[in-house]
């Protein structure tokens, strides 16, 4: 015998007494949990997977950041191709249209299903059901961290032009911004027009006002959905934000300028800004000493019935062609987020709300939202349960959406830009946004969204 | 009788040359190919199937405002970032070459810039142009509004301009003062002693005798400037404001990896390579005319 021979021999003496070994030692299944925070949220992840870990001892999770939602998506896709993708995934809220037709997932109440798991999925707030769930009403994926964009207002400098309450409609928030600027202050309201900002100017506006961005139901109802918010109350809202810039009651914060809008408030520059609840804590942290602040519902013109605003943030995918042993760990992965316990720790360690009516009134119950840094954060509860969804509050499906985000940018700008009038940027940003949803239409022929 | 050394067999020649035709094939040409394929097709991004569409891509991208907005956008940018990296350059490997005081520091100081990356790079002149916090705030505090990427498509195409200049001017910084230098000094010490001065110097005998690498930077300086100005605007601007800097190098990113069009990218990537390699030969067909080989 050679050395070499007798090389593989051991080495297949080791690997066989491995094999032997696994049922004795019952060695963890492992898993992958790809997810797309980053910073203070990945530590919290990963503290969340720490503690799924260490509550029993059948499976291992093994999470890793890809650094953000857009690089998540990106790298599953190149790992699905290549046939080694997680397990489990993190899919941010507008690429919920792009998984549906993918072909390359688990259903994920299936997959609860077959592994024991009895999930009430009634439980869930409505507002966040509807927006992940398939037309049916069935869960193909799990909202985890979820969010609503909320009005921060600055009290103190409110209180300067006598007001202790916060706006209710836009009548109120000009004639407020207005009495702001007469105070002295520079900056009565900002806001940034990126792609981000479609989320809470024209997605958010649209649902509360019960106005359509797109037709077929804001595309839940088929693939041939078309834009529309270059005719809908969208219009009167783009008119009237542009007509206070340039009056010089609302002010542009972006990264890329210096400051944004959630430092520019936090630091007293500017007196009221829209973003996420997700922000509560950062503001928090970083405000300015002393200042006084509070948060609000996104305000609605006057006369309108206010409906629920719509939820943010990501949820969890199954991905398919793993082992019957990975789904069985994935389940109780999901089993141990639902947990409103997890809820408790998940919402105090971030910005999120409770996804679950049973871990908001778990929550309610531990006295989370009576004292300071975490008090106001029920009010973004209350903006998505404003109203059951209505078939066009209950989210927005439709494909490529980023790309349309990213078109909204574009048009914003060459509208702010005074490059285009309102009605032609919106006009150009559903010409474009609808050759995309063509494009996207025609890249998946005959299939139909479940 | 003059002795050769041979190989008996031309198979031989042909298994030397193997390992690198395979690198390039599985490096170069399968890619490029799988390219070119993904353009004549759409692509389901999971990989579920496609569909073959013949030219369609190319047809719809041709057929797009915003696309040739990106074209022209660009080969301005490829334009002025090349002029301005070039004859800053210039200007300062011709003065470091005459030996003026510190002329040291400068050959080492003027060579980093090329060694910082990109983004790196974006993300300080992020701040340094920064019209509410950065350098040009105080410019903004004497002309209020004068400076305003944010809004302003002209000004954002000058920032990263700007940035993409100064990392280039260092790379041709190297070039030029190697190329100064290995003119020899008797020409232009008989020049001087004929009574002409720097400048006439510079023109008469400096200028043509460097002109093979004027010529070899100017053509890598536009393969770069549509190449390597991505990190810079995904840093800097993100291809605003309204598509003010929207390259077609950002442009294949964005709607390839963020919009999930692989077969719109691929067809982007082959009208950009096709645009580069017609550039190239422009230059070599009518600018290398004019440069004199040594």
């Amino acid at each position: 015998m050679t050395i070499i021979q007798r090389g593989f021999a051991a080495l297949a003496a080791g690997a066989l007494s491995t094999a032997l070994a696994v049922p004795a030692f019952a060695e963890p299944v492992k898993f992958d949990f790809w997810f797309g925070l980053s910073g203070d949220l990945a530590r919290v992840v990963d503290t969340l997977c720490k503690n799924f870990n260490d509550s029993q001892k059948d499976y291992e999770v093994v999470c890793t950041s890809q650094g953000n939602y857009d690089a998540t998506l990106q790298n599953t896709i190149a790992a699905f191709r290549a046939g080694k993708q997680p397990t489990v995934v993190q899919v941010y809220d507008v690429g919920t249209a792009t998984m549906m037709l993918s072909g390359a997932y688990k259903p994920a109440d299936k997959l609860m299903e077959e592994n024991g798991y009895k999930i009430d999925y009634s439980d869930y707030f409505p507002g966040i059901a509807r927006y992940y769930a398939t037309s049916k009403g069935e869960m193909l994926s799990f909202p985890f961290n979820s969010s609503t964009p909320l009005m921060y207002w600055n009290k103190d400098a409110f209180a300067k032009i006598g007001k202790t309450e916060a706006p209710k409609t836009w009548e109120d928030v000009a004639a407020d911004l207005k009495a702001l600027k007469d105070a002295g202050y520079d900056c009565p309201m900002a806001i940034n027009i990126s792609a981000n900002e479609s989320w809470q100017l024209m997605e958010q506006f649209s649902a509360l006002h019960n106005q359509p961005v797109a037709t077929k139901n804001n595309g839940y109802d088929g693939l041939d959905a078309r834009l529309e918010v270059n005719k809908t109350k969208f219009v009167q809202y783009v008119t009237d934000l542009k007509k206070w810039y340039d009056a010089g009651l609302i002010k542009i914060k972006s990264k890329d300028l210096g400051q944004d809008m959630v430092q520019a408030f936090a630091t007293g520059t500017c007196q009221l800004i829209l973003t996420s609840v997700g922000d509560h804590g950062t503001v928090g942290r970083t405000q300015k000493e002393g200042m006084n602040w509070d948060v609000a519902e996104l305000p609605v013109y006057a006369g309108t019935e206010r409906k629920n605003s719509l939820v943010g943030g990501a949820s969890l995918w199954v991905l398919s062609g793993k082992s019957d042993a990975e789904y069985k760990g994935a389940a109780a992965f999901l089993n141990f987020i639902h947990d409103p316990k997890t809820a408790l720790f998940w919402s105090t360690n971030t910005g999120y709300i409770p996804v679950t009516k049973s871990g908001f009134e778990f929550m309610k119950s531990q006295g989370f939202y009576d004292k300071a840094p975490y008090k106001g954060r029920e009010v973004a509860i209350e903006s998505l349960t404003a109203s059951e969804p209505t078939e066009i509050t209950r989210g927005v499906r439709l494909g490529n959406f980023t790309q349309i985000r990213a078109e909204f940018g574009t048009q914003m700008q060459a509208i702010f830009a005074n490059k285009v009038s309102v009605q032609e940027g919106l006009d150009a940003l559903v010409k474009n946004g609808d050759a995309i949803l063509a494009r996207f239409q025609q890249t998946y022929p005959g299939k139909t969204l479940p | 009788m003059e002795k050769r050394v041979t190989f008996g067999r031309w198979t031989i020649g042909i298994l030397f040359a193997v390992p690198q035709l395979i690198l390039i094939f599985t490096f170069f040409y399968w890619p490029a190919g799988q390219a070119v394929y993904w353009s004549l097709t759409l692509q389901q991004p999971w990989g579920g199937g496609n569909i073959w569409v013949g030219l369609d891509n190319f047809r719809s991208i041709l057929s797009n405002a915003d696309y040739w907005n990106s074209i022209s956008a660009s080969l301005v940018f490829a334009g002025i970032s090349t002029g301005l990296a070039m004859s800053i350059a210039l200007v300062l490997a011709a003065l470091t070459d005459r030996q003026l005081a510190g002329s040291w520091l400068y050959r080492v100081v003027l060579i980093w810039p090329y060694g910082i990356a990109a983004p790196a790079l974006a993300l300080a002149f992020r701040f340094i142009l920064a019209p509410e916090a950065g350098f040009m705030a105080v410019v903004n505090q004497v002309w209020p509004g004068v400076w305003d990427p944010g809004l302003d498509g002209s000004d954002a195409m000058a920032s990263i301009i700007v940035a993409f200049s100064w990392k280039y001017v260092g790379y041709n910084f190297i070039f030029f003062l190697a190329a100064f230098q290995a003119i020899p000094r008797s020409l232009i010490e008989a020049a001087a002693m004929d009574g002409s001065g720097v400048i006439r110097r510079f023109w008469d005998i400096q200028f043509p005798l460097i002109t093979p690498t004027i010529f070899f930077l100017l053509v890598i300086n536009i393969t770069e400037s549509f190449q390597d100005s991505f990190g810079i605007v995904d840093i800097m601007t993100s291809g605003g404001p309204a598509n003010a800097t929207n390259l077609m190098v950002y442009k294949i990113y964005s709607d390839g990896f963020k919009g999930l069009d692989y077969s719109g990218a691929a067809a982007q990537s082959i009208i950009l390579m096709l645009l580069i390699i017609a550039l190239t030969i422009v230059q070599f067909r009518f600018i290398e005319r004019r440069v004199h080989y040594r």
